[in-house]
């Protein structure tokens, strides 16, 4: 069953199109990649998805387990389960990483928060009553976001650039909170051009230029994003027929 | 209301009740209760409108336990004028914390002029924290001048995010010698037709005197708030930071003003200001974990205010 469908997807950021019809699937409880070169609208995708401000005014549509986001706001599409994991997480002044990780927690009990930061390497005596401001590291502040969705239980989050400020020995701890939500049933996008972090998806999808130009899986995708993308002299300007198994 | 009950709302009762905890408890001029301990001279004189306090600490005395100040009314309508001459003598430490209870005002002045004097070594850190009614017609007008002597530490935190602020005007003025350090702190939250003024300015007189000011403001409504900071160094090596950071909501008015003045070339003052509604992303970020706007708002702000 598809939890989420794109359905001929366009968006426009300053007359320009970002996003360019774009129709995917995204079933239930599985792990995707979008992957593709800066400025191929991955990021675009991943704030449009979650409804964020100046990325509402869409053509096309959204469909989330069957029914339309178009109207809906962030907070109602996260109260339907949707969650986003921003490429470089917010800091915030004075607000605990406890009180942070309880306001996103779907069961609000003290024990939830240490597990979470447990489950993500971080010793919940050194981190619970710290402030999410300047005094943590980008990648303490990326296991905290991962943390705080760990404790949301979302049906459906995309992580935007996930291995962004995490050092390659945290990677496989970042990698089993994946596995986790995927356990509790999630569906998992992940916003990336890293070869470490496709691999954990089932399912990738390319863009280019804002439009889908390869799905498949990692076989399929990495060697043609390595071999033909990095070198490509159109960049983000895909041609209107591209080789072989183009989509 | 009783003053026993303006306690209970300042949770102070307990600690007014330890004979090992310094403390006095005013009640508009008359002195509800005080209890002093070893090295701590506590002078009080009660005057027509308010009170005469002299503190001074003696020299090498460190007191352990923070020394607690309550100034209160229980009355709908006063004037309170609060004298404070303190004196922290050569490295003596203490810490006092001053809780301000108007939670009944609908027309109240409190006026509070504080000299403060911290002598060589000494460390002197002033927690003020303020409770006013919803009805908004408190007036505070806190007016303190601190002098830093070689190697003196002050620290001043005043915290004003319960209750309706009024009108707040709080003007500091601190002078600091060498090696002396001086870190100030404003919290305050404003909304209905609050007024809200601050004035800090910290003059980093001696070789490597430091010096910060900050100021947490959030206003809402018909707020409006003025900040103003003056850092200067005269000294070389002495370095001073100026952090402001106001939040306005609906049609709430903010100003900062930071003044820098140095006139020694190895001397070094920073400043930053942020001036603007809530971070977008940082309230985007718990949307999207299901709070609503005005949650995340609210979420955000205690946060900056804790």
């Amino acid at each position: 069953m598809n939890i989420l469908e794109l359905k001929n997807l366009s968006i426009f950021l300053s007359g320009k199109k970002i996003l360019d019809k774009l129709n995917i699937n995204f079933s239930q409880n599985r792990i995707y990649a979008i992957v593709g070169l800066n400025g191929a609208g991955k990021s675009t995708l991943a704030y449009t998805i979650m409804g964020l401000s100046g990325y509402r005014d869409i053509q096309g549509d959204i469909i989330f387990e069957g029914r339309s986001l178009k109207d809906k706001t962030i907070t109602q599409r996260a109260k339907k389960g949707i969650t986003l994991g921003w490429q470089e997480p917010a800091r915030y002044d004075g607000l605990t990483i406890k009180k942070f990780i309880m306001l996103s927690a779907k069961e609000k009990n003290n024990n939830i928060v240490s597990k979470v930061l447990t489950q993500t390497g971080l010793n919940p005596v050194d981190y619970l009553n710290r402030a999410i401001d300047k005094t943590l590291s980008g990648g303490e502040r990326k296991r905290i976001e991962l943390a705080s969705i760990l404790a949301m239980k979302p049906k459906l989050v995309i992580f935007d650039e996930l291995d962004s400020g995490i050092d390659i020995s945290s990677l496989k701890r970042i990698f089993d909170s994946i596995k986790l939500l995927k356990s509790y049933g999630s569906t998992i996008i992940l916003i990336t051009h890293n070869l470490e972090i496709i691999k954990q998806a089932g399912y990738s999808f390319l863009l280019c230029g804002g439009k889908l130009v390869l799905e498949g899986n990692i076989n399929k995708i990495y060697p043609y994003f390595k071999n033909e993308c990095f070198i490509c002299a159109h960049k983000n300007k895909p041609k209107n027929k591209p080789k072989n198994n183009i989509k | 209301m009783r003053f026993d009950e303006l306690l209970k709302l300042s949770k102070e009762e307990p600690i007014l009740k330890n004979k090992n905890i310094a403390h006095l408890a005013i009640n508009l001029n008359k002195i509800v209760s005080e209890n002093s301990v070893p090295g701590l001279l506590l002078d009080v004189k009660e005057m027509k409108n308010g009170v005469n306090i002299k503190m001074t600490v003696s020299k090498d005395v460190k007191i352990k336990e923070p020394i607690h100040l309550c100034f209160g009314l229980t009355h709908e309508q006063a004037l309170q004028k609060i004298n404070l001459n303190i004196l922290v003598s050569k490295n003596a430490k203490i810490c006092v914390i001053a809780h301000c209870l108007f939670p009944q005002a609908i027309k109240v002045k409190h006026i509070m002029k504080a000299r403060i004097r911290i002598k060589e070594n000494a460390t002197y850190v002033y927690k003020e924290k303020h409770f006013h009614g919803v009805q908004g017609g408190v007036k505070v007008d806190a007016k303190t001048i601190v002098k830093l002597d070689k190697r003196a530490i002050y620290k001043n935190t005043f915290v004003l995010i319960e209750g309706s602020v009024g009108k707040l005007n709080l003007d500091y003025n601190v002078t600091g010698k060498e090696e002396s350090v001086a870190e100030l702190m404003t919290k305050v939250s404003g909304s209905g037709k609050d007024i809200i003024k601050v004035r800090e300015v910290n003059n980093l007189i001696g070789e490597k005197a430091r010096g910060v000011l900050s100021s947490k403001i959030a206003v809402c409504d018909d707020a409006k708030a003025e900040v103003y900071n003056v850092m200067k160094a005269t000294a070389p090596y002495a370095v001073g930071h100026i952090d402001c950071q106001e939040i306005i909501q609906d049609n709430g008015e903010a100003t900062s003003i930071p003044i820098v003045k140095v006139n020694n070339s190895k001397a070094r003052i920073t400043h930053e200001t942020a001036i603007g509604s809530v971070d977008q992303k940082q309230l985007e970020t718990l949307m999207a974990r299901g709070l609503n706007r005005n949650e995340a708002t609210k979420a955000i702000i205690a946060g900056l205010m804790s």
